[in-house]
């Protein structure tokens, strides 16, 4: 490790990149349980690709599989780029087959949904690691964004040479506070946006656009 | 040696388990992940002076995941100080290949562990027994 290993893998990286650029990029969208992930991939896609990548709900972990919308083309202020869409589950350390009886859900129900969460979280974690070329991190901006799994897994992106863009979701609720996202994270760039209401989408496309392509 | 455990060995007791960075540093990664999920599938509290690395931790997660079972394990809760501003400038150890995870960490049962309160300085944290 150190110096030369840096070196070896910097120049890895550019190489890889110089001969992919005609590829789309895999940016996965991450986040922890009902950030909006999946309503904000389904936006992005419907808007420039007509279809939607997969059902949203207000019950945690409604996506237990990493989903893949191709060949997203975003074009703004003159740049464009070519994604591929990964919508993530939403990361968390524990998983309660309880939580989803709240939810009206008969036990076997329950467990089973349970258990493929944490099938979806696990390999969540390992696209991660092997098949992102960038990251989506969203965050519900009604909530403290401090939580151990934000901290982790931002810190696991920063760990891993990710381009990684800060979506401060849910801009339409009351308690929004934006502000509170982009001091807890300073070092990387906030979006702010709502999902579910189209608000801000301008903004969010010229970001992905400029950061991305 | 910095390294503690205390217990009553009743069992109504809560166990800590505190490992010093000279204990986990000749492990690897598997080793480490597996110390810490033995000892929180016991049941105990396990704290790590000098913390796990962003990798570690990714993997920390997956391996909880494949482990989580109904009724019997519902996975880890775990907390580290929030990582401080000065974190990033630290471009010198990034060009050494230097991994700055010196941060103190507390990882224990989901179902009996939960944060009180945390800042940059304080993790306050109420530990129920099984």
């Amino acid at each position: 490790m150190g110096l030369l290993t840096d070196l070896r893998d910097s120049i890895s990286r550019v190489v890889d990149r110089l001969f992919s650029e005609s590829e789309p990029k895999r940016i996965g969208i991450y986040g922890p349980p009902n950030a909006g992930k999946t309503t904000l991939a389904n936006r992005i896609a419907r808007d420039w690709t007509g279809d939607a990548i997969g059902p949203e709900s207000h019950i945690p972990h409604e996506t237990r599989r990493a989903r893949r919308k191709e060949n997203v083309e975003i074009e703004r202020n003159g740049k464009k780029v070519t994604i591929d869409i990964v919508d993530t589950p939403g990361v968390t350390t524990k998983v309660d087959y309880k939580e989803f009886l709240e939810h009206d859900m008969e036990k076997d129900d329950a467990v089973r949904r349970s258990r493929e969460a944490t099938e979806g979280v696990a390999e969540a974690m390992h696209w991660l690691r092997e098949d992102v070329d960038g990251v989506i991190y969203v965050l519900d901006s009604t909530k403290d964004p401090i939580s151990q799994v934000n901290t982790m897994l931002i810190g696991i992106i920063e760990s891993q040479d990710l381009p990684v863009l800060i979506f401060a979701n849910k801009i339409d609720l009351e308690d929004s506070n934006v502000e509170r996202i982009a001091n807890a994270y300073p070092q990387h760039e906030t979006v702010e946006l709502s999902a579910l209401e189209g608000e801000n989408m301008d903004e969010v496309y010229a970001k992905i656009a400029e950061y991305f392509a | 040696m910095p390294e503690a455990t205390a217990s009553d060995n009743g069992s109504d007791g809560v166990q800590i388990d505190l490992f010093s960075g000279n204990r986990m540093a000749n492990l690897t990664s598997m080793e480490k992940i597996r110390l810490i999920l033995d000892g929180v599938r016991d049941g105990n509290i396990v704290i790590l002076e000098e913390g796990l690395s962003p990798d570690e931790e990714s993997k920390l997660i997956e391996v909880t995941m494949a482990e989580i079972s109904p009724d019997e394990f519902n996975g880890i809760e775990i907390e580290t100080y929030p990582r401080s501003q000065t974190a990033d400038q630290s471009f010198l150890d990034r060009l050494m290949g230097r991994q700055s995870t010196q941060k103190l960490t507390v990882i224990g049962p989901a179902n009996q562990i939960q944060t009180l309160h945390k800042d940059e300085n304080l993790i306050s944290a109420l530990v129920s027994r099984k």
